[in-house]
This record gives structure tokens, sequence and C-alpha cells, in this order.
């Protein structure tokens, strides 16, 4: 009987500690969403009173109410198509080597192994490596090429690493059945493997490109300018992209900076949007496709 | 090619053969040269590699021999920029560690609670919204994090803590600590999901609840990964630059109080990067003597992580 007693009542506790943390690991995720609610509901109180016509079409300026991005807008789309047309072939073309063409040798391996560690490579050191290498050995200049080609270099292990990811996920049975009818290895990877592949593949890289568009670190050891009066005309032109042109309206003491600032990340935060949103509406149509 | 297959020629078989032995012929070539094209394409990460260890240690060689090695890893005082100089990297790694600390205190009791209740508490239903939400958080670019450090969590805890700097080293560690909540959840609750059902099964079978199940089973038999987890969040801590480059300050500063101005090892290249350093000078190849020591620690935990998970993985 005694024991009984004492049994329930370690029950009970039992009982009462399940609950009280299921509300405190519920608590504990929507902590983290909450602060994304918070922060972006700064940003658009500081912002979206100085985000209008003339802060588009304006350049730099010293005076907060005449500046504008108009610079910055167009490097950062430079920059990002100059980054997607080097890095999607080079990104898929590896991944296809690694899934359908590597043998399980040392070589595979050292690959794979050295893509998983470049993918944790800090940004800033992604700079630094395009500095010595594309501006000063290679002697593009502070360009909007150098840019892109060290974007190129820091986002392609993670289009790598999720075009893998989608290539490893066509059923085996499609591959066999090709080779079967007497496809190549090649006429495999073009008409059964990248097909299907191909919603992850895209959404994979444009997921990537979204993060190099947001990197300010890797641009600013490249080149820092940001009073740039003109829009690059060709890629070995000079540039600077929105994240700088950020980053340098936050370190102004001045008040007013800091709205162009809020503005500013209001644009980015809409240009990163749109390109999600293509990156899932491109996923969605391919995925019907192939499964018709 | 397949197309070509399915339907064949209407004409004699005679005829259809030397067009079929001209694809057998040219094929062999063609699929060699892809093949050694993609191959080629797999190199360009070899080379990245090589390329950031040569330059790495061959501009830092510049700065190691103006400056011994010793002072370099022993000294108190970073003072590249002014006289008297000092190149003592500790207060740089100090500061670095100091804010990395602050974002895995924050990160790693949020990050695996949201893992616990992603994978053993959540429906799926809610699992599917609020996954790709907490993801939406590793998206958002870092300047955005570093504005509201400065503009919104500083003067907020400057209420509570009269005394403290604007630049800091609290908010600046606080804010990435949330921007890598989901990199700690989301890699906790993979290891946690991939923990067989039977095991759970097992233990509500004995009477255990939700909170047993997850802490005393499904927790220990994905430690690895847990551990993992956490070390590359702590890894992407240590790279992180722009949040600190704009609310943590640029004194560095050997100290634990996080109410202070410090400076990290990524804050400080960014500072070079923006000024007017001459190319050439001893203070100009400071920031790749950093940039190799950043390169060095971050590369040694990402090795350390996965030889973790394959050491410890629990197979079943």
């Amino acid at each position: 009987m005694k024991k009984d007693l004492a049994f329930q009542r370690r029950l009970k506790i039992r009982q009462l500690q399940g609950s009280s943390f299921s509300a405190l690991f519920l608590a504990a995720t929507l902590v983290g969403i909450f602060a994304l609610v918070i922060l972006l509901v700064d940003v658009f109180r500081d912002g979206i009173g100085w985000l209008d016509w003339q802060f588009i079409t304006s350049y730099p300026s010293r005076k907060p109410e005449e500046a504008g991005l108009l610079s910055a807008f167009f490097g950062t789309l430079w920059v990002m198509v100059l980054t997607a047309l080097f890095s999607f072939p080079v990104g898929i073309g590896t991944a296809i080597y690694l899934e359908e063409y590597a043998p399980d040798n040392r070589l595979r391996r050292l690959i794979q192994t050295n893509i998983n560690n470049l993918a944790g490579v800090p940004s800033i050191v992604y700079g630094l490596l395009g500095l010595s290498l594309f501006v000063q050995a290679l002697a593009l200049g502070r360009s909007v090429l150098a840019g892109a080609l060290t974007l190129t270099l820091m986002s392609l292990p993670v289009i790598i690493i999720a075009a893998q990811e989608a290539i490893r996920s066509v059923s085996e049975a499609h591959r066999f059945g090709a080779y079967a009818l007497g496809s190549s290895r090649w006429q495999v990877v073009r008409r059964i493997v990248l097909p299907t592949a191909l919603p992850g593949v895209l959404s994979g890289t444009i997921l990537a490109m979204s993060r190099a568009i947001g990197e300010a670190a890797p641009i600013i050891a490249i080149s820092a300018l940001v009073y740039l009066t003109f829009i690059p005309s060709s890629p070995l032109d000079r540039f600077t992209v929105l994240p700088i042109q950020i980053f340098n309206w936050v370190s102004r003491p001045q008040e007013g900076f800091w709205h162009l600032a809020a503005a500013g990340i209001i644009v980015l935060l809409v240009v990163l949007l749109s390109m999600n949103a293509v990156a899932i509406i491109l996923r969605n149509r391919y995925q019907k496709r192939t499964e018709e | 090619m397949l197309s070509r297959h399915q339907n064949p020629p209407k004409t004699t078989v005679g005829k259809s053969l030397p067009s079929l032995r001209r694809v057998r012929k040219q094929n062999p070539l063609g699929e060699r040269a892809i093949q050694r094209l993609l191959l080629t394409c797999a190199l360009v990460s070899v080379f990245t590699t090589i390329s950031i260890v040569i330059m790495l240690v061959a501009q830092a060689a510049g700065f190691f021999s103006e400056v011994s090695i010793l002072e370099f890893f022993t000294g108190t005082k970073w003072t590249p920029l002014f006289q008297p100089q000092h190149f003592g990297v500790l207060p740089l790694v100090g500061g670095t560690l100091l804010t990395a600390s602050i974002a895995i205190l924050v990160a790693l009791p949020l990050g695996l609670a949201s893992a616990i209740y992603l994978s053993e508490y959540a429906k799926d239903k809610v699992r599917r919204v609020v996954k790709p939400l907490l993801e939406i958080l590793v998206g958002v670019p870092t300047v955005v994090y570093g504005y509201f450090a400065l503009t919104f969590v500083t003067p907020v805890l400057r209420n509570i803590f009269p005394n403290m700097i604007v630049f800091n080293a609290l908010s600046a560690g606080l804010v990435m600590g949330v921007m890598i909540i989901p990199m700690v959840s989301s890699l906790s609750e993979d290891a946690m999901i991939a923990v067989p059902r039977s095991l759970r099964d097992a233990a509500y079978g004995l009477g255990a609840n939700r909170l047993e199940v997850a802490t005393r089973v499904v927790m220990p038999a994905a430690v690895s990964g847990i551990v993992a987890a956490c070390i590359l969040a702590l890894s992407r801590a240590i790279g992180e630059t722009m949040i600190v480059a704009i609310a943590a300050g640029s004194t560095p500063k050997l100290t634990l109080n996080p109410l202070e101005s410090i400076q990290t090892m990524t804050a400080y290249i960014v500072q070079i990067s923006l000024g007017e350093t001459p190319h050439g000078t001893t203070e100009y190849y400071t920031i790749y003597a950093v940039g190799l020591l950043l390169f060095v620690m971050t590369l040694l935990m990402n090795l350390f992580s996965q030889w973790f998970v394959r050491r410890y993985r629990e197979k079943y």
C-alpha cells in the first residue's frame, strides 16, 4: 500500500514534468521565429518611410535625403548573373562526375571530403582568396568579374552538395532501364538523371545564389568601394553591391543613414524573396512535368 | 538518344546498319571527352582548396618574416595600426571566442529544444510549417542581423545594463546565436529522426513518457549527430563576419566582459580591407596571418565533427 502511494506520487511528478517540458520545448522553438518577426518589424518600421522611387534611382550621396542605391542594385544584378553562369555548370558537372562517373576510389573520396570542408570555410577567407588570386595574380582588378568568380568559388560547395542529393534521389530502376535499352552513360545522365534531378538542382542553386547575394564579407575584401556614381557596363568595371552599401550606411553615426540602411535591407530582402519564390515555382513546375 | 532506339527508322535493316555503326564508333570518343570535362569540373574544388592554402601560407610568410611566431601567438596586445606596434593575436582570438561562446549559449539550448520538439512532439502538419520558418533564419543576410543587433538589441540591452558600450560583444553574440539556431536544430533533428522507431516503442512500452523517451533514449542514440551539429554551428559563429564587424566594435581587447567593445579576427580583416593600408607593408600582411589562423581553426573543427560522427555513430 505504501509503495503504491509512492509510485502514484512519482507518476504525478513525471506527468507534470512531461507536460511542462512539452510547453517549454514549444516555447523554445517559437523564440527563433519570434526573433525573426521582431527583426522584420524593426527593419520595416525604420525603413519603409525612406523607400521611394528617388531612393532606388539615385546614386550614393553624402546627404541621406538624396542618397540611393542605384549603383549597388545593378552591381548586385551583375554579380548575381555572372556567378550563376559560372557556378551552375561547374557545380552540376562536379555532382554528375561524383555520382555517376567516379569509381569509388581515393580520388573520389578526396574530392568529396574536400567539398565538405570547403562548405565550412568562412566567407571572409574566400574574400582573401579572391583578392590574391583574381584581383592581384590574374590582374582582373577590383572588377565585377573578380567578385563573381570569388562568389562562384564560395557557392560551389553548396550547389554541388544540393545537386548530389538531387541526383542520388533518382531511382536506380530508371537508370538500369535506360542501360538495358543500350544507352551509354552520358545518354543515361542526359535523358534520365538530369531531367529528374533538375528541380532539386535548380532550387539548390538558387538558394546558394541567394546566400551569395546576401554576403558582404568576401566582396569587402575585394572591393570596398561605396561611392560609385555609375552602373557597371562591362565585367571589368568596378562595382559595389547591396550588402556593402547597407553596411556602409549602418556604420555611419548619423541616424538618417540608419533609415537608409533599413530601406536598403527591405530592397535586399525583396530581391532574395523573389529569388526564393522563383526557386519554388520552378521546382513545382518541373516536378509536375516529371511526374507525368 | 533513347527516342532513336524507341522508333526504329522505317527502312530496311540493311540500310539502317551503317548509321548505327557510326553511332557506336563516335560514342566512345564523345563519352571520354565528356568524362574528362566532368572530372575537370570536379577538380575545380580541389584547386580551390590548394589555392586557399598556398595563398594564405605565402602571404602570411611575408608577415612572419617580420614578426616572430612566438610574439604572434603569445602577445596580448594587438596594435598593428599605430605606434608602438604590437602583433599579439590573442585579443582577436579572445574576442572571437567570446562572441562565439555567447552565440552557442543561446543556440545550443534553443536549437536542441526545437529539435526535440520537431522530432518528438510536433505533428507532421506543424512540423511542415515550423521547420521552413526556422530555416529562414539562416537565409537572412548577415548585414541584416548586424543592423538588428546595433539598432535594436543594443538599445534594449542598454536599458538593462546602463554602463554597456554601444559596440559590445553581448548584442553581437546574442543575435549571432539566433542566426545559428537552425544549424543546431536541423542537424540535430536529422540525427534524432534517424533513431529507429523500435527504440522509442520499447521505452513507451515500459511506461516512459515523451520527455523520458526524448532525453533518455533518443538523445543518447543521436549524440554523435548532435555534437557534430554544435561544432559546425560554433565553427560558423567563429567565421561569421558582418554581425561582429557592425555591432561588436573595433577595439582588440582581451576581456571576458561581454558589455565591452572588442574585435574579432573577421572584423579585423574587414577593418583593414576598408582602410587605406598600403599593399606590401607588415600591417597589410597581418590580414593573411589572421586569415590563416581563422582558416585553420574552422578547418580543424569541421574535420573533428566529421571524425566524431564517423567514430561515434550508433548503427542500427
